[in-house]
C-alpha cells in the first residue's frame, strides 16, 4: 500500500538507478529538504553528481534542461508549484516542444517536467490553481496527469525512460499522501484499462506528420460491478477522478444513478476513444475539471464528442471551477472548486 | 589561424548569399522574413574559426553568416529559405530555425542562453570536451532568462563562450534608448571575463576569439566576448530608418570583406571573387530547381 508520493519518489530512484542520464533539476529539492513536497527526497544524497538545485529561475532552468535533453541526457525538471509554469512558458512553447518538429525530427528533446497543481490547501489565487489547460493542445508536448487507478510510478518512469518528446506531468497536491487503489479497495468496481496502441501508424503524410507519438499512456474505465446498466459518462483526471469515483458511490447507492467513469492520464493529445466507447452507451457525457471552465480541456473534450457521435448525445455538461481567480479562504475556495455535491447534483439532473 | 585567402573567401559568401537573399525576396523566391549580418560577417567567420569538430555553435534570428561559417550547405540554406524540403530542416523551420550537426538556431531573442548552458554541462557531464559557443546581440541584453542564464553559466562552470555582436541597433531602437548600464559589468558581475574588441577586421576577431575559446577550454568555465560592430542592411527586409550617410560612411570604414580584400593580391582576390559568385549562384539555382513539399494533406 503506497502513497502517490512514496511511488513517485522510487520512480525518480528507479529511473536514475537504471539510466544514467537521468538528471534532477528543481528549487530546494537537496536533502534534508527534499523539496517542497518531498517528492525528491532522497534522491540528491543518493546521486550526487545529478541532481542541480536551482536558482529561483523556472525559465531558466527549464531552458538548461532542454538543451541538456537534446544532447543526450534525460533531465527531470520540478517546479515547484504548477503556478510558476507560466515563467517558464516561453521555454515550453516556443522551444522545447518546437524542436523536435520544427528541426524536421532531427533530433528529440527527452525531457520531463513534474509539478504539483490544484487546491483545497488553502494556498490562494498564485499557489492553488490548475493551469494545465494553457499548455493542453500545444504541438510537440505530451501533458500527463496521475491519478489514483493505476501507478503513478510507472506512469513517471515511462516518461522519463521512454518517452523522447517533452512531457509535462501534473501532480495534484491532494494525491501525494493518498493511497492508491488496489483490488480490495476496487472490489466492488470493475476497472478496465486501455492501453492506446502506442504509436501511432507511421504518416503516409510525411511533411505534416505530428510531432510526437500520440497515445502511448493509458485510460482507465471504472464502472460498479453487477450493476444495472451505466446511464452517465463522467471524464475526468487527476483529483478529481477521485472525487467523481467517491461521487459514483453516492450515485450508485443513494439515487440509484449508475454511471461509468473515463480517467484518462494522457491529456494532450488526447485519445477520445475511450470516452466514444462509454458514450456511445450511455448517451450522456459529464466531464469535470478543477481547472476554469471557460476553454478548458473539458470544453475540447465535449466538442470532440459532438462532432464524432454527437447525433447519438441525449446530453452533454461540464464541471469546473467558476472564472475567478482561487480565493485563500477555504470556505470561498470550496465554493468556487467543483466537488462531490456538485457532481451528484449536475449528474442527477442529466439523467 | 587559417590564411588570408580562406578567411577571405568565408567572408565573401556570407556577404554573396546575404545579397542574393535580399535581392531575390523582391523577386518572390523566397517568402516570410529573413535577417541578414551584412556588416558583421567578421563576428562568424573569425569567432568560428577556432571552432573543434564537436564543439557546438546556438545561433539566433541573424544567423545565416553563423550558419555558413559553422560549414553548413548553401545550398541547402537557400532551399530553407525558399521552404523545400532539400532544405536544411526540410523547409520546416526556415531563415531562423536552423539545425545541422552541432549548430542549433532560434527566432526568440533569449530563448536560447539557457539551452546553450544545457547544452554545456551535458558535454561537460558526459566528458566530450565540447564547448559551447552563443552568439546574442545586444537587443537580447534586455530579455530576462539572459541573466538567468549567465548565473546558471557561471555557478556550474558552464564552458561556454558568450559571443555579444553589438551592433548598437535592436532592430530600429538604437542602443541609447534601451539599455542603461555597462554592458560588460553584466557579465562581469556574474563573475564572467569579458574581452572587448571593436574591429572589422577578421584577423583580429579571430586572435582574441581564439584566445578566450582556449580559456574556455582550459578552465571549464564561461566567457563572453563583445563585438561591437555594424549592420549594413536593414534588420529584416526594409526596416531601417537610419539616413543612407551614416551607411555609407560605414560600408566605407567597417567593411570586413574590404579590410580582408586588400590583404591579397588583386588577381588572388579577383579569382576568389568569381569562384564565390559561381557558387552562390549555382547553389541558389540548383535550390530554384528543388522541388517543393507535396501538397497531400491528411483526410
Amino acid at each position: 500500500m503506497s502513497t502517490v508520493l512514496e511511488l513517485l519518489n522510487t520512480a525518480l530512484r528507479q529511473a536514475m538507478t537504471i539510466d544514467d542520464r537521468v538528471v534532477l533539476l528543481g528549487e530546494d529539492i537537496l536533502d534534508p529538504y527534499g523539496g517542497a513536497f518531498k517528492v525528491t527526497r532522497g534522491l540528491s544524497t543518493a546521486f550526487p553528481e545529478r541532481v542541480y538545485t536551482t536558482p529561483v529561475s523556472e525559465a531558466g532552468m527549464v531552458g538548461v534542461a532542454s538543451g541538456m535533453a537534446l544532447r543526450g541526457l534525460r533531465p527531470v525538471v520540478e517546479i515547484m508549484f504548477g503556478d510558476f509554469l507560466s515563467l517558464a512558458a516561453d521555454q515550453l512553447v516556443n522551444h522545447a516542444a518546437k524542436f523536435r518538429w520544427m528541426y524536421n525530427d532531427q533530433l528529440c528533446v527527452p525531457l520531463v517536467i513534474r509539478t504539483p497543481m490544484g487546491g483545497r490547501r488553502g494556498y490562494g489565487p498564485t499557489h492553488s490553481q490548475s493551469l494545465e489547460k494553457h499548455f493542453l493542445g500545444l504541438p510537440g508536448l505530451r501533458v500527463l496527469a496521475p491519478t489514483l487507478f493505476g501507478d503513478p510510478g510507472a506512469l513517471l518512469a515511462s516518461a522519463i525512460l521512454e518517452d523522447d518528446d517533452p512531457v509535462l506531468f501534473v501532480e495534484h497536491k491532494l494525491l501525494y499522501p493518498l493511497t492508491v487503489h488496489n483490488e480490495t479497495t476496487l472490489n466492488e468496481f470493475s476497472l478496465s484499462t486501455t492501453n492506446n496502441s502506442a504509436k501511432n501508424s507511421p504518416s503516409a503524410y510525411t511533411t505534416l506528420s505530428p510531432p510526437l507519438s500520440l497515445f502511448p499512456y493509458p485510460s482507465y474505465t471504472l464502472s460498479l460491478r453487477d450493476a444495472p446498466r451505466p446511464v452517465l459518462t463522467m471524464v475526468a483526471y487527476g483529483f478529481m477522478a477521485e472525487l467523481c469515483h467517491q461521487a459514483q458511490l453516492h450515485l450508485a447507492y443513494d439515487h440509484e444513478v449508475f454511471t461509468e467513469l473515463v480517467i484518462p492520464t494522457q491529456l494532450s493529445p488526447f485519445c477520445l476513444d475511450p470516452v466514444c466507447t462509454s458514450a456511445e452507451q450511455t448517451k450522456r457525457a459529464l466531464v469535470i475539471e478543477e481547472g476554469t471552465i471557460t476553454l478548458g480541456w473539458g470544453a475540447e473534450v465535449l466538442a470532440r464528442l459532438s462532432e464524432s457521435i454527437g447525433q447519438n448525445l441525449h446530453a452533454v455538461r461540464r464541471l469546473a471551477a467558476l472564472d475567478l481567480p482561487i480565493p485563500a479562504s477555504i470556505q470561498l475556495e470550496e465554493m468556487i472548486l467543483p466537488g462531490i455535491d456538485q457532481i451528484i447534483t449536475m449528474a442527477r439532473s442529466m439523467v | 589561424m587559417l590564411d588570408n585567402a580562406t578567411l577571405y573567401r568565408s567572408l565573401y559568401r556570407i556577404r554573396r548569399f546575404e545579397e542574393t537573399v535580399l535581392a531575390e525576396f523582391t523577386s518572390g523566391h523566397f517568402s516570410g522574413t529573413t535577417h541578414t549580418c551584412l556588416g558583421q560577417e567578421a563576428n562568424a567567420v573569425g569567432v568560428l574559426s577556432g571552432l573543434h569538430a564537436e564543439d557546438i555553435v546556438v545561433s539566433n534570428h541573424r544567423s545565416h553568416g553563423h550558419f555558413l561559417a559553422y560549414g553548413g550547405d548553401m545550398h541547402a540554406l537557400f532551399a530553407e529559405l525558399m521552404g523545400k524540403p532539400a532544405g536544411v530542416c526540410g523547409g520546416r523551420g526556415g531563415s531562423q530555425h536552423l539545425h545541422w550537426r552541432n549548430f542549433y538556431s532560434n527566432g526568440v531573442l533569449g530563448g536560447t542562453l539557457p539551452l546553450a548552458v544545457g547544452m554545456a554541462l551535458a558535454e561537460k557531464h558526459l566528458a566530450t570536451q565540447a564547448i559551447v559557443v552563443v552568439f546574442l546581440g545586444d537587443g537580447t541584453l534586455g530579455e530576462g532568462v539572459l541573466y538567468e542564464s549567465l548565473n546558471m553559466a557561471s555557478l556550474w562552470n558552464a564552458p561556454i563562450l558568450y559571443v555579444l555582436e553589438n551592433n548598437r541597433l535592436a532592430q530600429t531602437t538604437p542602443i541609447e534608448l534601451n539599455l542603461a548600464g555597462s554592458i560588460e559589468d553584466r557579465f562581469e558581475s556574474f563573475g564572467i571575463p569579458v574581452r572587448e574588441l571593436d574591429t572589422s577586421d577578421v584577423v583580429e576577431i579571430a586572435a582574441a576569439s581564439n584566445q578566450s575559446l582556449d580559456e574556455v577550454r582550459t578552465r571549464v568555465s564561461p566567457e563572453t566576448l563583445i563585438l561591437n560592430t555594424h549592420r549594413f542592411g536593414p534588420h529584416s527586409k526594409g526596416d531601417d530608418p537610419r539616413p543612407s550617410e551614416e551607411i555609407s560612411r560605414l560600408r566605407q570604414t567597417r567593411d570586413p570583406v574590404s579590410i580582408q580584400g586588400i590583404r591579397l593580391a588583386d588577381e588572388h582576390r579577383s579569382q576568389i571573387d568569381a569562384e564565390v559568385e559561381a557558387e552562390v549562384r549555382g547553389a541558389f539555382q540548383a535550390a530554384l530547381s528543388d522541388p517543393f513539399p507535396p501538397q497531400n494533406f491528411p483526410d
